[in-house]
This record gives C-alpha cells, sequence and structure tokens, in this order.
C-alpha cells in the first residue's frame, strides 16, 4: 500500500542527501520525493510517497523524525489530504487522431502545452491514480517521452493550512 | 583544503561529510567563519545529549585561517532536536505494577544505563526487589559481575542460565538495549511468553527488532529512579530464583583445566581476580572479547571498553591509549587476539613514545579464532585463511623493537609469574603474549540464527578437542 508522508525540514546544506541516504541505507523503498520551500523561509517541506508494511512504515516515519535537520513529520495517509501530482506526456499524432487525442486530454482537465507536426505535449495535474489513468489512455496513441513530479501534498482543513509551519515553528 | 576548491577534485579533497553521514549521528561543513564557534556548539551539544553519538566537524583550510570576533553562544535551540528525558508517569505506573506482580521477572541491561549514569538506580531497583539482571556486551559493568543478582552476559556466548531466564521470564524489562541479533537470536522464539517493557531513550529503536507491549521513551536513568520509587513491594520470585540456579548448576561455566595446556579462560580469571574486578578492559573483536566477557567479573560501570555491535577488529589497541588519558589513575588493560593486534600494532609506538604504563595482552592461538570457530560448526571446517601460524611475526621481538617491555608464555603455571612482572613496569607499556590452546572455542553458542533455547553448550565434533 502506498503511504504519503510529509516532512518539514530545514533548508541546510545536506539535509536532503541526509533523507536519500537514510532510504538506501535502511533498504526502504521509495516511490516518489519532491522537495519545495515553504511559507517560512529556511524552511522546507518534502514529501515522500512510499511502500511497505506497517512495521516497516513505522520505522520509516521514526526514523525520520530521527534526523537532526528533521522538525515535523506527518504521516498523510492516516489525515484528510489532498495530494496532486503534475506529469508533462509526450504523444505521437497521426493526421486522423489528433483531435481524439485532444478530446481525451480534455477529460482529464488536461492542457496542451507543445505542439509540432509529430507530437502533443500534455501537461496534467491531479492526484496519482488519475495520472496513470491518463497515461494508459493515451498509451495506445504512442508515448514518446513523459515526466511525472512525484506527489505533493497537504493536510486538509483551512486554519491547519494556514498555520501549520508557523505553529510548528513557534511550538518548538 | 581550502573552501573554493570543494567538487574540483583537488589534492586530498574526499567528500568527508558525505562519507561519514552513515557512521555519525551528525556532521557539519563550516563555510564561514562566522558560523564556527555556533557549529562547534551544537556538535558538542548533538554529540553528548539525547542518545549520545560522534558528530563530525569538517572545516576546510581557509575556515580554520580566517578571523572573526569570538563568542562562543551560552545556549544552544535546534528545531528538529529535542530529546525527551523523562518517560511517560502512566506507563511507568504500569510497568511498576506488571514488576511488582512478576512471577519470572529478568532485567534485561544494555550500554544505555551506563551512558545515561544510570547504574546507582539499577542497583537500587534490582537489589530491593531481588530481582535478577543480565546484561549484554555493552552493558557489562553497568550492575556488579560478582553479585548473586548478575546472571551475567545474555546472548549469542553468554550464559546458559541467562539465555534460559530470558526464555522463560514472564516479565522482561529492557533497559536501555536495543534487542540486537547477537541478544536475540531468532526473534520470534525470543520470550516469546514475556510481557516486554523496553526503556529506550531513542523512539527509533522501539519496536524496531522486537514488538514490545510497553514502550517507555526516555532517559534510561530517570526511568529507573522512578520504576524504583512506584515499586511498594517486591515481587515474590523465590521459585523463580531456585530455577535459575537449578540452570547455572545444570550447565555451568567451565572450562578444561587439568591437561597442563594454556587456555583464555584461565588468563582471564586470573586476571579478573587479581584486578578485583576494577582495571579497565579494552578488548577487540573475537573469541578473546567473549571469554573476556564471560570470565571477567566487572564491578564498576566505564570499565567495558569494546567495539560491540560494530565488530570492528583492531579496536583495542589505540582505544586503550585513548582510555589512558581519560583515566591515567586506572590500570588499562588492553587485550587482542593475535589477529586483531596486527590491524594497529603500530600505535604500540605512540603508547612507547608517551611512556604509557599499558599492558597489552596478545591471546595468540595463531588463528583468527571465531572465524575458525565459525568454519568449524557451520562450514563443514572448511578452514579457509584464518591459520595465521605461518604469517604471524614475534610479537615479543616486534613489541620491543616498538619500546615496550614484553614477555610470553604457553604455560598456565606462568600466569601470575606474568602478570607480576608486568605489573612491576610502571614506566612503558607491556606487551604480554600468551600462547593458547590453537582450537579452542567459545562455547556456550548460540549459531546465527537459532533460538537461544538452540544454544551449543559443548563442541560437536569431539576429535577436534
Amino acid at each position: 500500500m502506498k503511504r504519503t508522508i510529509s516532512v518539514v525540514l530545514e533548508n541546510r546544506f545536506g539535509a536532503f542527501n541526509r533523507i536519500s541516504t537514510l532510504f538506501s541505507g535502511k533498504g526502504f523503498n521509495l516511490h516518489s520525493i519532491t522537495i519545495g520551500e515553504t511559507e517560512v523561509p529556511g524552511i522546507s517541506r518534502m514529501t515522500l510517497v512510499t511502500t511497505g508494511e506497517d512495521k516497516v512504515f513505522d520505522q520509516i516515519v521514526k526514523q525520520l523524525n530521527r534526523l537532526i535537520d528533521t522538525i515535523k513529520v506527518v504521516d498523510l495517509s492516516k489525515e484528510h489530504a489532498v495530494a496532486r501530482e503534475l506529469a508533462l506526456i509526450t504523444v505521437h499524432y497521426k493526421k486522423g487522431n489528433r483531435s481524439e487525442i485532444t478530446e481525451l486530454c480534455r477529460l482529464f482537465e488536461g492542457k496542451v502545452v507543445d505542439i509540432n507536426n509529430k507530437t502533443l505535449m500534455f501537461e496534467i495535474t491531479g492526484p496519482s491514480d488519475k495520472i496513470d489513468a491518463a497515461i494508459n489512455s493515451l498509451a495506445p496513441y504512442g508515448i514518446k517521452e513523459m515526466a511525472r513530479s512525484g506527489a505533493i501534498a497537504l493536510k486538509r482543513g483551512e486554519q491547519e493550512r494556514q498555520l501549520a509551519t508557523k505553529q510548528l515553528i513557534n511550538h518548538s | 583544503m581550502p573552501s573554493h576548491l570543494i567538487g574540483k577534485d583537488a589534492f586530498q579533497e574526499a567528500d568527508i561529510v558525505g562519507i561519514t553521514r552513515p557512521i555519525t549521528k551528525h556532521n557539519f561543513l563550516v563555510r564561514d567563519v562566522k558560523d564556527l564557534a555556533m557549529t562547534i556548539k551544537m556538535a558538542f551539544y548533538l554529540a553528548s545529549t539525547g542518545k549520545p553519538g560522534p558528530v563530525l566537524v569538517d572545516i576546510p583550510k581557509d575556515i580554520i585561517a580566517n578571523k572573526c570576533a569570538f563568542e562562543y553562544p551560552e545556549t544552544v535551540e535546534m528545531r528538529g532536536y529535542k530529546p525527551n528525558y523523562h518517560g511517560h508517569s502512566s506507563q511507568i505506573k504500569k510497568a511498576a505494577e506488571k514488576l511488582r506482580n512478576a512471577k519470572r521477572p529478568v532485567l534485561y541491561v544494555g550500554g544505555g544505563v551506563i551512558m545515561s549514569g544510570g547504574t546507582k538506580e539499577l542497583a537500587l531497583l534490582a537489589k530491593e526487589n531481588n530481582l535478577p539482571v543480565t546484561m549484554t556486551l555493552q552493558g557489562l559493568g553497568a550492575f556488579p559481575g560478582t553479585d548473586d543478582l548478575s546472571l551475567g552476559m545474555l546472548g549469542m556466548h553468554g550464559t546458559y542460565w541467562a539465555n534460559m531466564a530470558v526464555n522463560n521470564c514472564d516479565v522482561l524489562v529492557s533497559l536501555g538495549a536495543r534487542f540486537d541479533d547477537r541478544v536475540t537470536g531468532k526473534v520470534d522464539k525470543f520470550a516469546v511468553d514475556a510481557y516486554k517493557i523496553h526503556v529506550d531513550i531513542d523512539p527509533a529503536a522501539i519496536d524496531k527488532n522486537v514488538v514490545v507491549d510497553l514502550p517507555i521513551v526516555g532517559d534510561v536513568k530517570h526511568v529507573i529512579a522512578e520504576l524504583a520509587a512506584e515499586m511498594s513491594s517486591a515481587p515474590h520470585i523465590n521459585d523463580w530464583w531456585d530455577q535459575i540456579n537449578a540452570w547455572k548448576d545444570e550447565c555451568p561455566m567451565d572450562y578444561e583445566d587439568n591437561d597442563g595446556l594454556l587456555r583464555t579462560e584461565m588468563v582471564i580469571e586470573k586476571l579478573s581476580e587479581r584486578t578485583k574486578g576494577e582495571a579497565v578492559i579494552v578488548t577487540d573483536v573475537g573469541q578473546h572479547q567473549m571469554w573476556t566477557a564471560q570470565y571477567y567479573k566487572y564491578a564498576h560501570p566505564r570499565s567495558n571498553l569494546t567495539s560491540g555491535g560494530l565488530g570492528t577488529m583492531g579496536f583495542s589497541v589505540p582505544a586503550a591509549i585513548g582510555a589512558y588519558f581519560a583515566r591515567p589513575d586506572q590500570p588499562i588493560i588492553s587485550i587482542s587476539g593475535d589477529g586483531g593486534f596486527q590491524m594497529n600494532i603500530q600505535e604500540l609506538i605512540t603508547a612507547a613514545a608517551y611512556k604509557l604504563p599499558i599492558k597489552f595482552i596478545i591471546i595468540n592461538n595463531s588463528f583468527l579464532g571465531m572465524v575458525r570457530q565459525w568454519q568449524e560448526l557451520f562450514h563443514a571446517e572448511k578452514f579457509s585463511f584464518t591459520d595465521l601460524s605461518a604469517s604471524n611475526p614475534d610479537f615479543v621481538k616486534v613489541a620491543e623493537a616498538m619500546g615496550c617491555v614484553a614477555y610470553a608464555t604457553d604455560d598456565p603455571k606462568e600466569i601470575d609469574n606474568m602478570f607480576d612482572k608486568a605489573f612491576a613496569v610502571t614506566d612503558r607499556p607491556v606487551v604480554l603474549e600468551f600462547k593458547v590452546v590453537k582450537e579452542n572455542m567459545v562455547f556456550p553458542m548460540v549459531p546465527a540464527g537459532g533460538a537461544l533455547s538452540d544454544m551449543m553448550v559443548k563442541r560437536l565434533n569431539p576429535k577436534l578437542m
């Protein structure tokens, strides 16, 4: 089962490397990893998607917490959360099927972001399973290449969303 | 190396922060001299608090040479690092209740009790409640080995009665230990009937190897003190002690001592008696380390220095030098095998240069003995690359050439004389080489991956005796 973990961490030299070293050193699975700034300077948020049995997952959360640069680890699988992923997909088209492909893309609320005489590039965002479905639907036309961002996620709830990171810092 | 050359594959450049990341608690690269004081403060804070561990600070050459106004911070605040020292009081109350009502309790004590300085609290808890205490390799010294309540070491080369007690107990209290594989053997057969209480300062240690019933995250010294205070009455465990003593009689720690041959066990026993368990003993890794753990009765904490979980041969000689500088008033005794001794043999020169009165004992069986033991027991007696008899140097000559006094013997009657001569020397290091029986093995032994109850107490193939 896929699980999503949100890690709030100090934006320090080598902080990302510590987390990747942890996963390789302990033999944990890592499905995707994204990192970016937060509303607080010097603090980053990392979203990890991992798979593992409960016992392994429990260790993953504890080991992440154990890192010195880690401020907070939240298991978003246990929370109401919004998770989104971005994909860029370049698909081959022929004379007759271009509108068919773009129509399909529209069903997934995607956007055409590049076109030439052979290929179309789509931008699609949404939960990871929606991206999977889009890829499956486009595959028969011939996917030239694609890139996926990995999921980013935040806990739902207006109040938490506004205060989450700042609260953590004030409380710690 | 100056910082502007970082990443240029410069002369002697190595990514030391990257290399040491998995083997340190934390590490730092200082990129501005203004950060140096705060970094050093944080490094000492991290190294000495929570679960202590090594912290590395990489300081480029130009940062060392640069100048700035020195302001050493009084305090340090780290958002991501808040060790929890006080265990949850309701959990501690629950632990005390379980322990009070236990019929077959055991305290399983690790090195954390020594690191937290909780040995007095442990002695109080154990003695007031008449509780059996077994220790891990790193826990030796946390409780006096000569005390009647001590069961000695548990695990792969632990005593028969300690392992039997752990496997048959109904309440197991782990204090500052981590359920290491050398302790538990096969995890699903480890103390299956026991209600397991795990006290550790590291939350990640809980349920890592063995799933426990009652975790208490906190400093083990504080937790033991609170637990002792909550013990309004001692459990009634006379039957349990009878059972433990019966196991002790069934399979005591003994060895052949009538054939006139020199054995490691004799050397360690004599050393233990002679020093009353009060020397600082620094062992290397292998058979001699296990025999020392079995036969040296450590009287005090912090007198047992050994490479435990990591098991790095070559540890003893340099560690003994460090131990001397920390405790110059104590007798410092290094014990190594002939294999491990050669891994840092050059440090004898350092010890001689500083005129350190360290006693370096070599237990020479002309083998990488523990590997040989595994080859005999588990690899169909295929003895590959463990026989050192053709390649070992003359240790006495080497030691003398490096400025030490050195003696050797293969006679059990000479042990006392060797120690007399060694302890008479106070102005330089002494090397004592004990040429012991070549193919001796450490028993009892729990085969790797076996259950504690699968312990072997004797050699399988008597003809190799």
